[in-house]
């Protein structure tokens, strides 16, 4: 408990890399919101309500002058479901918190903030409040980027001209090199890699990421573990808890 | 002038709030029922590697060769390194210059 102020420090300060990304692709999202006529009010309200880049952009994309609001909320529950999986992941690092607690920090998680967090408890030292530093740090970096697009109106016509568009897949598979266990994640990455692409290909919008969450989840709990024998044990013992 | 934000976009705005924070608070709350041993735990200590490789793999391939290859040159930069931001500035750079010259 009395290392809050530096746990939350720490998670700010490794965010930083995740946080300029995100900068960058804000700014795309705030050209394009430019376009569709949103204020700098509107912009920060999103930003703050929401939190969520993916969504975000979904939703510029569908504004107008009369809101599709049925359409939109369901595109948001859609695109955000791999958030439950994402709420999910965090329960071992919340283990033990007041409930009050998980409500009042679970807002601020992002794709970025989670992930860099998963990959600090892999090193064996994240926490709630390294997670919150961190989704602190990365909303307003989040909001910069947005504001910084939006008012100052194209400045980047095309921002695939210069990358821009592939800091967030950048910025993900450094993240992803940093969570990654070894042998013991080769069939789940298989299996989630896999079930990803042929997702990406056939269904529409984010459909891919819960895919494969699930397919490489899915796999971990059905394929051999390494530890075959406590394995065996710990499958008995479930079973006969059910 | 001051902008003020129109009715319709508070509702859609707050709806889409409420969606997400439903599906970040429910995920941890539903996952704190569930066992913390043997096959299930296994699981979900497999989702963040499978939830982020899923999360950048189509991307990757969608930039065709050049995609893996930065993709590439960011794992190792950042296994060598430890460092995200150059990691992340490395992958980019790949795709800038492909873009420019090929």
């Amino acid at each position: 408990m009395k290392q809050r102020k530096p746990e939350f420090i720490r998670g700010a300060r490794a965010n930083v890399p995740v946080a300029a990304s995100a900068m960058a692709y804000g700014s795309v999202l705030g050209v394009l919101a430019s376009q569709k006529g949103l204020s700098w009010l509107d912009m920060m309200y999103m930003n703050t309500a929401v939190f969520a880049g993916a969504a975000q952009f979904v939703m510029v994309d569908m504004w107008s002058n009369h809101m599709p609001i049925f359409e939109m909320t369901l595109a948001v529950l859609v695109i955000n479901l791999r958030y439950l999986l994402i709420g999910a992941s965090l329960d071992p690092l919340f283990s033990g918190k007041r409930l009050l607690h998980k409500i009042g920090m679970m807002h601020l998680v992002a794709d970025e903030n989670w992930a860099v967090t998963m990959s600090e408890q892999r090193r064996g030292s994240a926490s709630t409040w390294f997670l919150f530093g961190g989704g602190v740090f990365l909303y307003m970096a989040w909001s910069s980027g947005t504001l910084i697009g939006l008012l100052g109106g194209g400045f980047i016509t095309k921002p695939e001209d210069y990358a821009l568009d592939f800091a967030f897949t950048a910025v993900f598979t450094a993240l992803a090199v940093g969570v990654w266990r070894g042998k013991s994640d080769v069939i789940p990455w298989v299996a989630a890699g896999g079930a990803a692409l042929l997702t990406h290909h056939f269904l529409p919008g984010k459909w891919y990421i819960v895919a494969g969450g699930l397919a490489g989840a899915l796999s971990a709990m059905i394929g051999p573990c390494e530890t075959e024998v406590e394995g065996e044990v710990k499958g008995e013992e479930n079973a006969a808890g059910y | 002038m001051q902008p003020a934000i129109e009715t319709q976009v508070v509702i859609a705005v707050a709806l889409a709030a409420a969606v997400t924070y439903s599906l970040r608070l429910g995920g941890l709350l539903l996952a704190s029922r569930f066992p913390r041993s043997g096959r299930f735990r296994r699981g979900m200590d497999a989702l963040p590697g499978a939830l982020l490789f899923s999360l950048v793999l189509p991307s990757i391939v969608a930039e065709g060769a050049w995609g893996l290859v930065a993709a590439a040159v960011t794992a190792l930069v950042v296994l060598r390194s430890r460092n995200t931001l150059a990691a992340m500035l490395c992958g980019m750079l790949v795709i800038f210059l492909a873009r420019r010259f090929s």
